[in-house]
């Protein structure tokens, strides 16, 4: 077996990083955030964003950490995916989280963001013409997330269900 | 730039200060409420950063009890209150006074009422022991639980907040109390997460001037 470059890489709350085969990249414990895979299947690179808010817009401040929100991590994304030389025709993209932990209040505003999160990211996809293969959004549960690259698989894990694969 | 959130040692020994008088206060009232001895200290408040939260209740994917509230008013901010599940579970079979032998996903609507009573008389009665330190006078909405992987709690609640606040302020609450001849004691995290500009607040009310 040809696992002894095989590393695991984890990824933290409003990260992204990227990989090779036959390594595999991990966020754990999305809730409200969505974990973004992008991956090209011909040269077995991926990459994975922990993003935790829609819109950069939204940010206080101008100096923003591009990958806490949808739309900048999906264009960093990309950006290093070309700079690979990968064609953006090629990537491709699986998505879980968007959970809603708490349930709803109306006093309690804050708590939609999950359901603002998958809108946004699935709206970005779809603007840069990168096709979602596979998702496991919503709902009120927690995810761990682990995306194989030989394989192209995503793990989704929950403490309910166990683990599945999309 | 980002706000400072270094409390001087002086500062968060006024807040601990603080926490002991509304944890006896807590502890007062849940007595009275239950009709028994219950005691409860703040052994260690400090600040931590935000990423480092989770790691505090035993990283992302650990199940813990968490009960989230809304802080409003001078100091804004979320209050979270953090049970591991196995305390979680003691706790709410010794507020119920049933016992709990089903996993603690499945809780009753008993025990998370349970639980989002004790929180609230917590946030209410440090929020209060601050004011009547600081002048500072805050809110808690009422709290909302839930029972999953620590790391999608805590995020859900702080992500409007993260980056623009670096840092939480983290009060350590132990509950001890007896059961028949059974010593109980639960250790649950209280953290607050300021919204940009209340840690300025909270340090000016302290006593910025007298450094």
């Amino acid at each position: 077996m040809n696992q002894t470059n095989a590393r695991l890489i984890t990824v933290g709350m409003a990260e992204w990083k990227h990989t090779k085969a036959p390594s595999c990249l991990r966020t754990c414990g999305l809730g409200s955030c969505v974990g973004i895979v992008l991956y090209e299947e011909q040269q077995k690179v991926a990459a994975l964003a922990h993003i935790m808010l829609p819109d950069s817009s939204l940010a206080r401040n101008k100096a923003i950490k591009r990958s806490k929100f949808a739309d900048t991590a999906v264009e960093d994304m990309i950006t290093y995916f070309i700079k690979s030389g990968c064609l953006k025709r090629r990537i491709k993209a699986k998505i879980a989280g968007g959970a809603q932990m708490f349930s709803v209040s109306t006093s309690h505003n804050v708590m939609k963001i999950g359901a603002r999160n998958i809108v946004a990211v699935e709206a970005v996809l779809k603007q840069h013409s990168i096709p979602v293969i596979a998702r496991d959004v919503g709902g009120h549960k927690g995810r761990t997330i682990t995306f194989h690259v030989s394989s192209s698989d995503l793990h989704v894990k929950t403490l309910q269900q166990g683990e599945a694969v999309i | 730039m980002e706000e400072s959130h270094d409390l001087h040692p002086f500062q968060l020994d006024i807040l601990q200060e603080a926490g002991n008088i509304g944890a006896a206060h807590a502890a007062t009232s849940l007595s009275k409420l239950l009709d028994r001895k219950i005691q409860m200290d703040v052994p260690f408040v400090r600040t931590v950063m935000l990423q480092e939260m989770e790691a505090l209740v035993g990283g992302a994917e650990t199940c813990v009890a968490a009960a989230f509230m809304k802080i409003s008013g001078d100091a804004p901010g979320r209050m979270f209150l953090v049970f591991q599940q196995d305390e979680a579970k003691e706790l709410a079979a010794y507020l119920t006074g049933k016992s709990l032998d089903y996993p603690i996903l499945l809780m009753d609507e008993m025990g998370v009422s349970s639980l989002q009573e004790l929180a609230n008389i917590l946030a209410g009665a440090y929020l209060s022991a601050i004011a009547d330190f600081t002048s500072i006078w805050m809110q808690p909405s009422p709290p909302l639980l839930a029972i999953d992987m620590a790391g999608a709690l805590l995020s859900e609640g702080i992500a409007e907040l993260f980056q623009s606040s670096d840092a939480a302020l983290v009060i350590d609450t132990v509950l001890n109390t007896t059961k028949g001849s059974k010593d109980i004691t639960v250790a649950g995290k209280v953290f607050f997460v300021p919204e940009p500009g209340t840690f300025a607040t909270i340090c000016q009310a302290l006593g910025d001037g007298l450094l």
